[in-house]
């Protein structure tokens, strides 16, 4: 079976800023991967790269078996996204704006997976309400279950659980880890929340001007930087300190 | 139902939506052609008492360029703005995520925008008609030409704008509500082309709006139907909406190489 994600020197260039630089990695069916970085790292400009709404300067994306360069939206009909930072119409009731999603996903008996995904991330109360007037949190279950209506394949999640509570970031972070076993999905997981990305990755990509500096799972990187846990890998990168607690 | 076809209809939910649930953007899409049909009535029924015969026939020539400059312009607003709320709504990440193709984009906007032009003009013509006793409809089938060509182009001035937008972000904006203004006095809609200076006639016969104008004017004026006219004005939005679409998938295809996608509103 392909690779969910194959990046092979990818690279993208604005001017003489180099936002990516030359960067290769796979994930493999049924993971989740990890993206890490700083701001200014990268990680964006990546995600942007692999979900076809930014052209690579250099080098080649294979999402789900697709040439993301000449076939794109055969992938994009099989992947989702989601990130607190793009909204959804704040005028549309919540309801509204899933099935909008549905549409454009070709989702078949809309109305049955709409209440499906109200039942498993606790919308039912919030389905008939505008999404510009539910809380933070309650738009990020909203982006979620708008990321999960196509039932993806490949599952783009940037900072899925930022403005939750402890509870219900974890019951999301318990229901991503569910569906993910459930439906084989793979997850490229974007986050700045150490634990989170300590509790379902797989393995983690760490990015740093553009590169990727260092790639394993979170234990392989914990041991070989010497370290307790992530966070403390991640400001050892972050301030050049290369495994440095050795 | 296509996947196509779906997924157009997918788009036009969302803008079907936001009017079901706002009166005011309702109000807003009549406001102001009906406000133009008042201001342009009471003037052409006071040219029309004045001057008496001939009168009625100005009168009826400022309220048909009055009613089917309208479709073109509302046409022309229908799919900048429709595209603008995908914007306003900081939603277009996930429009241009999802497997909507760009020319399906482009046609749900247009649909939007033929819908948004009957709402906004169609009172206006009623208007016409019940306070000036001037039938749009008197003109016959050819109506619809006029119509079809009057949308098509606002269809392509459209696409323009967004191409701009795409390129220029929110600095282009303005122009969705503004460069149908810049056109008028090209598009011979209240005089005949042959009145404007001979440097500046060329520049109107570019335009299918001028032809289309010309072509009312026969209609209401002698009853005939200048098919030429009509040929012209079909074969430019042709020319044009061909030159249109090309800008939009180069502008579109410049976004997604600059980046301007991620920021685009910002």
């Amino acid at each position: 079976m392909t690779d969910a994600i194959r990046v092979s020197g990818l690279t993208k260039r604005y001017g003489a800023t180099l936002a990516v630089d030359d960067i290769a990695f796979t994930a493999p069916r049924g993971t989740t991967i990890g993206l890490l970085g700083g701001n200014g790292a990268g990680k964006t400009t990546t995600i942007a790269m692999l979900m076809g709404l930014l052209i690579p300067t250099t080098g080649s994306i294979a999402v789900l078996g697709h040439d993301m360069a000449h076939d794109r939206f055969a992938a994009l009909a099989r992947m989702n996204f989601s990130s607190p930072y793009v909204a959804l119409p704040a005028r549309l009731s919540v309801a509204e704006n899933l099935r909008v999603y549905g549409h454009l996903y070709g989702v078949p008996q809309i109305g049955r997976r709409i209440a499906e995904l109200a039942e498993q991330l606790d919308l039912g109360d919030l389905l008939a309400r505008p999404a510009g007037q539910l809380s933070a949190g309650q738009k990020t279950r909203v982006a979620l279950a708008k990321s999960l209506i196509n039932r993806p394949e490949l599952l783009l999640l940037d900072e899925p659980t930022a403005s939750l509570d402890p509870d219900t970031g974890d019951m999301v972070r318990s229901w991503l880890e569910r569906y993910r076993t459930d439906s084989g999905c793979t997850i490229l997981l974007a986050s700045h929340n150490m634990a989170e990305v300590e509790r379902l990755c797989s393995d983690v990509l760490m990015m740093k001007q553009g590169r990727i500096v260092d790639r394993g799972s979170p234990a392989d990187l914990i041991s070989r930087y010497g370290r307790d846990d992530l966070e403390q890998v991640f400001l050892d990168i972050a301030r050049n300190r290369r495994e440095g607690a050795k | 139902m296509t996947a196509s076809l779906r997924r157009i209809w997918g788009l036009m939910y969302r803008h079907l939506a936001l009017y079901r649930r706002s009166w005011p953007r309702l109000l807003e899409l009549t406001y102001w052609p009906t406000l133009q049909m008042c201001i342009w009535g009471f003037t052409a029924s006071f040219i029309a008492s004045r001057i008496g015969v001939g009168g009625q026939l100005a009168a009826g020539i400022l309220l048909g360029g009055v009613l089917l400059w309208e479709v073109a312009l509302r046409s022309q607003m229908g799919v900048a703005i429709s595209f603008l709320e995908e914007i306003w709504s900081r939603n277009l990440g996930h429009v241009f995520v999802s497997p909507l193709r760009p020319w399906e984009l482009v046609a749900a906007l247009i649909a939007m925008s033929a819908i948004r032009m009957a709402i906004g003009v169609l009172p206006a013509i009623l208007l016409a008609w019940a306070l000036y006793a001037f039938n749009l409809f008197s003109l016959g089938p050819v109506l619809v030409l006029f119509a079809v060509n009057l949308m098509a182009m606002g269809w392509w001035i459209a696409l323009g704008v967004v191409s701009l937008i795409l390129r220029h972000g929110a600095g282009a904006e303005a122009l969705a509500w503004s460069v149908l203004f810049g056109i008028t006095p090209f598009a011979a809609v209240f005089y005949p082309v042959s009145i404007l200076p001979a440097v500046l006639q060329p520049v109107a016969l570019a335009l299918p709006a001028a032809h289309v104008f010309e072509g009312m004017r026969a209609a209401l004026d002698s009853g005939t139907i200048r098919w030429d006219h009509l040929a012209w004005a079909s074969g430019l939005n042709l020319a044009w909406m061909f030159a249109a679409a090309l800008l939009f998938a180069r502008q579109f295809r410049a976004a997604r190489t600059s980046g301007a996608l991620l920021s685009i509103g910002e």
